[in-house]
């Protein structure tokens, strides 16, 4: 419990400091929002009565801290190509990447435990190249082209699905799960190539321990061992692996969305980026590190579950 | 130790890289036609004239690839440079030194290592603007704190090894047992990262520019020709085929030489 308590907190202060450090980037380069929500033709009395509105008069660690609190009250400011509030914007694409980014995880997870586990059994055997070969081929091809030969293949030619027409996740759920179906696809393939490669070196390592070769020479089955204690003590490093999975598809979502004409929120960053709306920008960046620093948590969290020594601070 | 020795996969991984790198200097200097001059010779299949056929301008892919590779590759470079060396030195201080800085120093390094790198070099861009110089920048910022994480471990463990301790008894200053007798001692940990390094920094800069947000006409790199190839991957697909088997290609050469030195490491341990 002591551990827990302390894991959250240690999140709590990264939360802020992480957010700290992106309200201060774009507060030094944003300029004067009122001006810009206002633009060229706002009279000075307009301008100093927007400031006012939206606080701009304050100091600036009051501006943070009201930021910081409307973060977790869904106020996050007005974007400034839309005039909108952000969180509305932002909602309905949060939805969309964060299906796209669950289904890619649960492929993620599905094809690297067996491929992992047998590619460690196989390890060094005659065919051990191979895999290793084509594991380095995975993590070669970047996502995007992947992305543009999947979309070609199966949108263009075999017409599995319509490219550019997503559709409305309200109306047509089992439509958009097949749509970002093909997106996770591309999104995982060089994620599971660096799982497997980790869990087999994993594996190999604990296969080496004393304990294992005690077990083998009293007699006992190979696989049996594998699959009673090696696995076990194998869990910690992968599940620490998986948390790291699912901050870096986050990552790589920005790019296949693009492609794929996914209306989530990598593109709607990459959008935003180029239109200079800053509150938009800022908002999506603190959401994606949060993303990353959750799960980097929960992580910590299910291997103290596992293994009782992490809560007294040592180290698996 | 034993003797290190060459195994395959750095062997292949060696020769492919050198290859396309070779192959990608030589387009600084010589290309067979003008990679930006359009002729009447549009939207042609690969052919003995067009090696990688011609793009709905009529200009020759394969003088383009060759050519735009070469800003990806600087900027690659410049990226482990600036990321190397900056920390490195943060490694070293760090790791030798320990205490405040390096407590300091290290959530400092933990908060930016808490955004996706793709998403951090975004933001700087977004800060910067976009253009060759900043993509530089802002890579050069996103890969630092991987490569102190890195070195802080390698510099660390030194510490107290008895040569280092002897260093320090006969009088040798911190400068010197940090440059001279530690980072050498380094090199085993920093060569894997740096073929690591290159691979994320010529994906991530791809990406970038794949996105519009990266380099800028008239400067052509790598990811910015696989989005103009993907206007016309229905009538040109050699184009994105070219393009993106280049930049899979390099990435596998260098990600093979990584495995081979890792391994060559394993097998003198």
């Amino acid at each position: 419990m002591k551990y827990a308590v302390r894991r959250i907190l240690a999140l709590i202060i990264t939360m802020i400091m992480v957010s700290f450090l992106a309200f201060a980037a774009f507060h030094m380069i944003s300029g004067d929002p009122a001006q810009a929500i206002l633009g060229t033709n706002a009279t000075p009395e307009m301008l100093e009565r927007l400031r006012h509105e939206m606080g701009l008069d304050q100091p600036f660690i009051v501006q943070y801290f009201r930021w910081f609190t409307g973060f977790f009250t869904g106020n996050l400011g007005i974007s400034y190509s839309y005039r909108q509030p952000v969180a509305d914007l932002i909602m309905p694409k949060l939805k969309v990447t964060l299906l796209m980014v669950m289904i890619s995880f649960v492929i993620i997870v599905l094809c690297s435990l067996p491929l992992g586990l047998r590619a460690a059994q196989k390890s060094g055997g005659r065919l051990d190249w191979v895999r290793t070969t084509f594991q380095q081929l995975c993590m070669a091809v970047p996502a995007f082209f992947l992305s543009i030969l999947v979309s070609y293949l199966f949108g263009i030619i075999l017409k599995w699905f319509t490219p550019g027409d997503f559709p409305k996740i309200e109306h047509n759920l089992i439509g958009v799960m097949r749509y970002l179906f093909f997106a996770a696809v591309c999104i995982a393939i060089p994620r599971i190539a660096m799982t497997v490669r980790m869990l087999k070196s994993t594996i190999i390592q604990e296969m080496e321990k004393d304990y294992v070769r005690t077990a083998i020479s009293r007699g006992n089955d190979r696989a049996e061992v594998l699959k009673k204690h090696v696995l076990k003590n194998s869990l910690v490093p992968t599940i620490t692996m998986l948390g790291q999975t699912m901050a870096e598809i986050v990552g790589g979502s920005i790019v296949v969305e693009q492609v794929f004409g996914i209306p989530g929120m990598g593109r709607f960053l990459v959008a935003s980026i180029s239109n200079r709306d800053y509150p938009v920008v800022e908002a999506l960046v603190v959401i994606l590190a949060f993303w990353v620093i959750l799960s980097g948590t929960v992580a910590d969290l299910i291997n103290q579950k596992i293994d009782p020594r992490l809560r007294l601070g040592g180290r698996a | 130790m034993k003797k290190k020795k060459m195994n395959g996969y750095l062997l292949a991984g060696l020769i492919i890289t050198t290859v396309i790198i070779v192959w990608i200097i030589i387009g600084r200097f010589y290309t067979p036609y003008n990679p930006t001059k359009m002729s009447s010779a549009k939207l042609q299949g690969p052919s003995p004239a067009h090696l990688f056929g011609t793009d709905k301008f009529g200009r020759d892919i394969f003088s383009r690839v060759m050519q735009g590779s070469g800003t990806t590759l600087v900027i690659a470079a410049a990226t482990i440079l600036i990321g190397g060396t900056v920390g490195t030195i943060v490694g070293a201080v760090t790791g030798y030194f320990g205490g405040m800085v390096d407590e300091v120093l290290m959530r400092l390094n933990d908060a930016l290592t808490a955004f996706p790198s793709i998403l951090l070099a975004l933001v700087i861009i977004s800060i910067l603007g976009p253009g060759k110089y900043n993509v530089i920048i802002a890579l050069g910022i996103v890969f630092i704190p991987s490569y102190a994480r890195v070195m802080r471990t390698a510099f660390a463990s030194q510490r107290d090894v008895n040569y280092i301790i002897s260093a320090r008894l006969m009088g040798a200053s911190k400068l010197r047992i940090l440059m001279v007798h530690m980072l050498p001692n380094t090199i085993h940990v920093l060569l894997p990262a740096i073929t690591i390094g290159f691979n994320n920094a010529v994906l991530a800069e791809a990406s970038m520019s794949f996105l519009g947000i990266g380099v800028t006409p008239p400067d052509v790199s790598m990811g910015y020709m696989l989005s103009e190839a993907q206007g016309m991957f229905k009538s040109a697909p050699w184009y994105a085929l070219s393009v993106g088997c280049v930049i899979a290609l390099l990435v596998f050469g260098v990600g093979l030489i990584g495995e081979g030195l890792q391994r060559m490491d394993k097998e003198a341990d």
